[in-house]
């Protein structure tokens, strides 16, 4: 776990937002922003994922599935809140259906603002949320050794 | 008889970016029934009506989806300018003519890509995404917003594009429509890409029209309808014909979709040649009263927008069936008998947009 400041797995998971921030987020991944030259990866599965990118606020049918995919992911790991839905709930903040932004479920690292959010607002997160992908790691092995 | 096994399909999983829950029943590798649960990305849109008033609303209902928002801000405005009897300007209907048919490539090519993706061919899906980008750039050029661009108001539009965009928004058109003749024969006459899309998925057209499908996937079952020949915004002074196919397979749907990407450049050509100068909009006072029912064509199909308003600032009702539920059935339809790997595809091919269908 020395090294992984670079190729952090992203898993990307559209809580209830109207697919702007959805397109965005895979525009990043695509021609022109193009993160994947860095060797940042989109993987469908949570079990392999580094970092988990949130769009949409929560409702009540997908407040389980949220925490079911945050909970599958392995230690260490970082959540970023993807547009303005993610961070409070957005303009849908009074609808019936919303319990609001996705920290009233998960713990939330980076909040990324934004509607939709921007390629490059949501590269600048990723980019913050590797570093302290770092941070937790290097805290992970330094306690592993003291075990030890 | 073999064995029949439940395989959960989602509602996170790799193939869309959105979240649908098919349960597929499965006899061996054949898929014998598909059921769907839908409700992931219900929002309750709709009943915003009560706490924002009607011109708030325009902004509401634009995020209903952020790859057709123009559209659905658009079909609003339509409603509630018809029930107080606006007219708007011409160059204001000739700028949403252009702006709707942009959206409608920029919605074409992201599905191209998904299917691309959808069967394997990452090159591809990065081609399309690629071209994607420079619509995406006219938009953030003619209107500062790349998904989401709020640029219609009840009364016309917020922005103008003055000669040196259209020129620009013209030359990149020349370009692209090259570009997009040279990817249609990879999806069309790649050898791989037909063994996966041929055959795949066939609607027939007595199905399709039963079953209510709409749009291109209607259309490539050979269902002639297409409701810009209603002539809303400025489609009356435009000359097109819908594009059909008659065999209803999941090649027809990819071979239409390209056909209409070409016909879009062409009526956003004939547009920028008929706009005429003037204003882009007009002054909207008062309150709506009464209903209306709007139909709009989006790139998924047919759109309907019911607005009921009673003379005060907040709506009775709005009320928006999107064209990926009337196109459920037909999915489902399709998945009967269908091979497990065949799936990703069937799915995509109604080019599905579940946070429209959900609200």
């Amino acid at each position: 776990m020395a090294k992984v400041k670079r190729s952090p797995w992203l898993l990307h998971y559209d809580g209830s937002s109207c697919n702007g921030c959805d397109i965005e987020v895979l525009a990043c991944l695509t021609p022109v922003y193009d993160v994947e030259r860095f060797g940042v990866v989109n993987t469908g599965d949570p079990l392999q994922a580094d970092i988990l990118l949130i769009t949409g606020g929560i409702n009540t049918q997908n407040q389980s599935v949220v925490k079911q995919l945050y909970e599958q992911m392995p230690r260490p790991k970082v959540v970023v809140a993807v547009g303005v839905c993610a961070c409070t709930g957005g303009v849908f903040k009074d609808c019936y259906n919303i319990l609001g932004g996705a920290d009233t479920t998960i713990p939330v690292d980076i909040y990324v603002p934004g509607c939709a959010a921007r390629p490059q607002a949501i590269i600048d997160g990723v980019v913050k949320a590797v570093a302290l992908f770092q941070k937790r790691a290097d805290e992970y092995s330094a306690k592993k050794e003291r075990k030890n | 008889m073999g064995k029949r096994s439940v395989i959960p399909f989602g509602p996170q999983h790799p193939v869309l970016p959105e979240p649908i829950h098919l349960d597929l029943v499965i006899e061996d590798e054949k898929v014998i029934e598909a059921v769907p649960s839908i409700g992931f990305v219900h929002r309750g849109l709709e009943s915003l009506v009560q706490k924002k008033d009607f011109n708030e609303m325009t902004y509401i209902v634009e995020r209903t989806c952020g790859i057709c928002s123009f559209m659905h801000g658009m079909g609003y405005c339509e409603s509630v300018e018809h029930i107080m009897n606006v007219e708007v300007p011409e160059r204001g209907r000739f700028l949403r003519t252009i702006w709707c048919e942009m959206s409608r490539m920029h919605s074409h090519l992201l599905w191209l890509g998904l299917l691309a993706d959808g069967f394997g061919f990452e090159s591809l899906f990065y081609q399309c995404w690629r071209m994607r980008e420079k619509i995406l750039d006219l938009f953030e050029m003619t209107t500062g917003g790349r998904c989401i661009f709020s640029v219609n108001k009840i009364g016309g539009v917020l922005k103008d594009i003055d000669g040196d965009m259209m020129a620009t928004i013209l030359s990149v058109l020349d370009g692209m429509e090259k570009e997009v003749k040279d990817i249609r024969k990879v999806f069309l006459f790649d050898y791989t890409v037909e063994s996966r899309l041929k055959d795949v998925g066939v609607l027939t057209k007595q199905q399709a029209h039963d079953l209510g499908c709409a749009g291109p996937f209607a259309r490539a079952s050979g269902v002639k309808m297409d409701m810009r020949k209603r002539g809303y915004a400025a489609y009356s002074q435009i000359d097109f014909e819908p594009i059909t196919s008659d065999i209803g397979d999941s090649y027809a749907r990819c071979d239409v979709r390209i056909n209409e990407i070409l016909q879009s450049i062409d009526i956003i050509r004939q547009a920028a040649a008929k706009m005429p100068q003037g204003e882009i909009s007009v002054k909207v006072t008062g309150n709506p009263n009464g209903e209306y029912f709007m139909r709009v064509e989006q790139p998924r199909g047919e759109a309907v927008y019911y607005v009921k308003a009673n003379g005060t600032k907040f709506l009775d009702r709005m009320r928006v069936r999107t064209p990926t539920f009337a196109n459920l059935p037909g999915m489902l339809e399709t998945l009967k008998g269908a091979d497990l790997a065949d799936v990703p595809i069937l799915v995509i091919t109604i080019d599905p947009c579940i946070s429209c269908t959900e609200r």
